[in-house]
């Protein structure tokens, strides 16, 4: 057992650290957030060189063959500074699926300028019936000549805006939740077809609802075997989910460092906020908290190459635990800085709204809750 | 003891349900159904109509134009009009200054302002908390100097509601910096209108603007605005603040949110049936009913109290902490109901004007935001921390 990092994972959390730090304050945030594609190409293209978009692919398919505990670094990191980059779409989702499930023509095509920054790729798998059941698919393809036609509709993609290509799930045979009879197939955002309705989100990202009507694909677009792909998915998306809990680390370490540093600058009664004792409790209350939420966040993380039911208890563990330790330390953090904890003006409400709304992502509290019981106890 | 209300009072409730339903304005109805904004028109508006109908100050007495009701019928009145999400009287005048400046105001005073607040002819705000005076409100430092017959005023109110729609502030100043902290307080009505003032609006996380920075330079008020004595004003903000915090816990507006809870909980899905039919959400909607059912009913033990002629007393920092803790935990399930649908911000879409296909179900688009907004309710009108305060001191004598 061992929970240091390596040499060479602290010098890439030295690197990441520093670039959120010099490169990353609220206000360029801001104005990225208020930008035209809602997030800088320039950094983009600053991760490509930095080998960071590289880090979870194989050597083989031009990558760094980096584990989860690297992108645990780098994620970690991202939620210190609330980056609003699509990573988490494009890296840990789209192309991980094409690394996965992809043939070596497809990985060819698509991997190489993944890497290198030039494409970008989002998942839309959620549809609206489906809440956080990722089987629940409605969205179709049918067998039409040698290739698939697909409708359906896909709610909420996030980086869906941005993409040049969509992963998109679809139901080649099956019931509504049969988690048999599910396929993926690579679009072009643009395709004949494909409309995308692109928004901007509560905590500053962007998303998409795409809706398919009669897209017609070609048999390259598929990945993996038709309707066999649901396994790779989970697992795809169990990675991801580790991700974000490292991701939530960030953010709830990040807002406990503001709280603290308020409580000890802000004066009432003539002494600092931190002297009065109540508030001292519920400080350590969220430093609890970020604490097990850190320690949940390493057994995912380390769980995610264990047999599925191991990896499933340890994921939906974590993103449970987080769910409730993120609600409190976001809520604390607000209530502690008083009325300046609501304003958009400082950090602390940016961070919140992030906090929460990762609760929503790949399923809530209650979700994962209800996958580990059923994991632990059938 | 008795659980139910008279046969009076049921028929009371029906007078008032009839009304609200054949006298609010079509346009204003479809926006609360739509959850668009509100605008001060509006606000206005619906204050005068209920002015018409002399239910403008249900709490008042009548020889300032309220009801004579029971509190009980106060309460059923407040209750209704909180399930029927009309646009809320505004608390500043009719809450908040009008009982001040009836218990406390000169007939001057009294004659002038009782009948406007009344009609809704000017539109207040409060100018209570500054940038370092939020818990510590005694510790205020904006300054009122006597310069003749006027004061000149100088200094800033922060979190000030509706600043940008209000004709006049009442304000707590400094008059006197020499005394202990309480003992210095005077209670000004300051014209917003008047030179000097600067309104800057101060935007939330949710991303509205309902809250406002007030600067004040050199702004000339004549003495005959000062309410009471000088340097008596923190007894008459501590009889205010009374006022303020009654009717806090909102039971109509909070049983209007739980209705929608359940609304949307029946139409989201979730593994193919509604979300609605899950035991884990169900059993936190439920819980979120009993809370709400204890705290209805603990308010009615205290309203039914002054019924009989008792006085109220230090339940309304009870209710005040659980009234908001309510109004946050269901505003947590609404997003918790709708899943990733939370997501969507188009700001856009809150303004009336705006009729675009929703994006995702058309009750989604309002609750991420509501719930960001909601974590003020913990901290606006005396933090849950300085309530609690009180009821260890006051309650307890701890």
């Amino acid at each position: 057992m061992d929970f240091t990092l390596s040499d060479e994972q602290k010098l890439l959390k030295d690197s990441v650290d520093r670039f959120v730090a010099e490169k990353y304050g609220l206000d360029v945030r801001r104005a990225l957030v208020a930008s035209e594609d809602g997030f800088s190409r320039k950094n983009w293209e600053t991760f490509a060189e930095l080998g960071w978009l590289a880090i979870p692919f194989s050597e083989a398919s031009g990558g760094l063959g980096g584990g989860p505990v690297e992108v645990m670094v780098l994620m970690e990191a991202f939620g210190r500074g609330l980056v609003v980059e699509p990573f988490i779409s494009t890296i840990l989702t789209g192309a991980s699926l094409i690394e996965a499930l992809g043939d070596d023509e497809q990985k060819a095509a698509t991997l190489p300028s993944v890497i290198q920054g030039e494409k970008l790729i989002a998942f839309a798998y959620v549809e609206p019936q489906a809440r956080f059941t990722l089987s629940d698919i409605i969205t179709t393809a049918t067998a039409d000549g040698d290739g698939y036609r697909i409708s359906g509709h896909k709610a909420v993609a996030f980086g869906g805006d941005s993409a040049n290509h969509l992963i998109v799930s679809a139901r080649t045979s099956g019931d509504q939740r049969d988690k048999n009879g599910i396929s993926l197939f690579l679009v072009d955002a643009e395709a004949a077809g494909v409309t995308r309705r692109c928004y901007g989100t509560v905590d500053g990202l962007r998303a998409a609802d795409v809706a398919l009507k009669d897209v017609l694909v070609g048999p390259e677009a598929r990945l993996g075997e038709e309707g066999d792909t649901f396994a790779t998915i989970e697992s795809v998306v169990d990675n991801a989910t580790a991700a974000v809990c490292a991701e939530a680390v960030g953010v709830m370490d990040s807002l406990h460092e503001q709280t603290l540093e308020y409580l000890n600058t802000r004066e009432q009664f003539g002494v600092k906020l931190g002297k009065f004792q109540a508030l001292q409790h519920r400080s350590v209350d969220m430093f609890v908290a970020c604490q097990e939420a850190r320690t949940m966040t390493y057994v995912a993380t380390l769980s995610l190459d264990k047999p599925r039911t191991e990896r499933i208890r340890a994921v939906s563990a974590a993103k449970s635990h987080i769910g409730r330790a993120g609600r409190l330390v976001g809520q604390e953090a607000v209530q502690l800085h008083g009325g300046m904890g609501m304003t958009d003006e400082l950090a602390v409400g940016h961070y919140f709204k992030r906090l929460t709304m990762i609760d929503t992502l790949f399923g809530n509290m209650d979700h994962h809750l209800e996958r580990f019981a059923a994991a632990v106890y059938s | 003891m008795n659980l139910d209300y008279s046969e009076s009072e049921q028929t009371f409730r029906e007078e008032v349900q009839n009304f609200i339903r054949a006298n609010i304005p079509a346009t204003i109805k479809a926006k609360i159904d739509a959850r668009k904004k509100l605008t001060n028109e509006d606000y206005i508006a619906w204050h005068k109509i209920l002015y018409a109908r002399g239910w403008a100050a249900p709490n008042w007495p009548t020889e300032f134009g309220g009801t004579g009701w029971t509190p009980l019928q106060c309460h059923i009145f407040d209750e209704e009009i909180g399930l029927a999400g009309t646009p809320r009287v505004m608390p500043f005048g009719v809450n908040m200054v009008g009982p001040v400046i009836m218990e406390f105001g000169t007939d001057a005073q009294k004659e002038y302002y009782l009948p406007r607040i009344l009609s809704c002819e000017d539109v207040w705000c409060q100018g209570y908390s500054e940038p370092s005076s939020g818990s510590d409100l005694a510790s205020l430092k904006t300054r009122a100097v006597r310069d003749g017959d006027q004061y000149v005023v100088n200094g800033s109110k922060i979190w000030t509601t509706s600043a940008h729609w209000a004709d006049l502030i009442f304000c707590l100043v400094r008059t006197d910096t020499k005394v202990k902290n309480q003992e210095g307080i005077s209670f000004l009505l300051i014209n917003m209108h008047d030179p000097g003032i600067d309104v800057r609006p101060i935007i939330t996380m949710d991303g509205g603007h309902e809250v406002n920075q007030v600067f004040f330079e050199d702004v000339r008020v004549p003495v005959a605005n000062l309410i009471g004595e000088e340097n008596k004003g923190w007894t008459y903000a501590k009889f205010l603040l009374k006022h303020e915090r009654a009717g806090i816990a909102a039971i109509g507006s909070q049983k209007r949110q739980l209705n929608r809870l359940k609304e949307i909980a029946r139409a989201e899905q979730s593994n193919g049936q509604a979300l609605i039919k899950e035991t884990r959400f169900r059993d936190k909607i439920s819980k979120a009913e009993i809370d709400l059912m204890a705290l209805e009913y603990t308010e009615l033990r205290a309203v039914s109290a002054a019924n009989q002629g008792g006085v109220p007393g230090t339940e309304v920092n009870l209710l005040k902490i659980r009234g908001s803790e309510m109004q946050q935990k269901i505003s947590e399930l609404l997003i918790e109901a709708i899943g990733y649908y939370a997501n969507p911000f188009v700001p856009d879409s809150f303004e009336a004007g705006w009729n675009e296909e929703p994006i995702g179900p058309d009750y989604a688009a309002t609750l991420a935001p509501e719930y960001f907004n909601w974590r003020k309710s913990s901290i606006y009108a005396g933090s849950n921390e300085v309530q609690k305060n009180i009821i260890a001191k006051m309650v307890l004598g701890l």
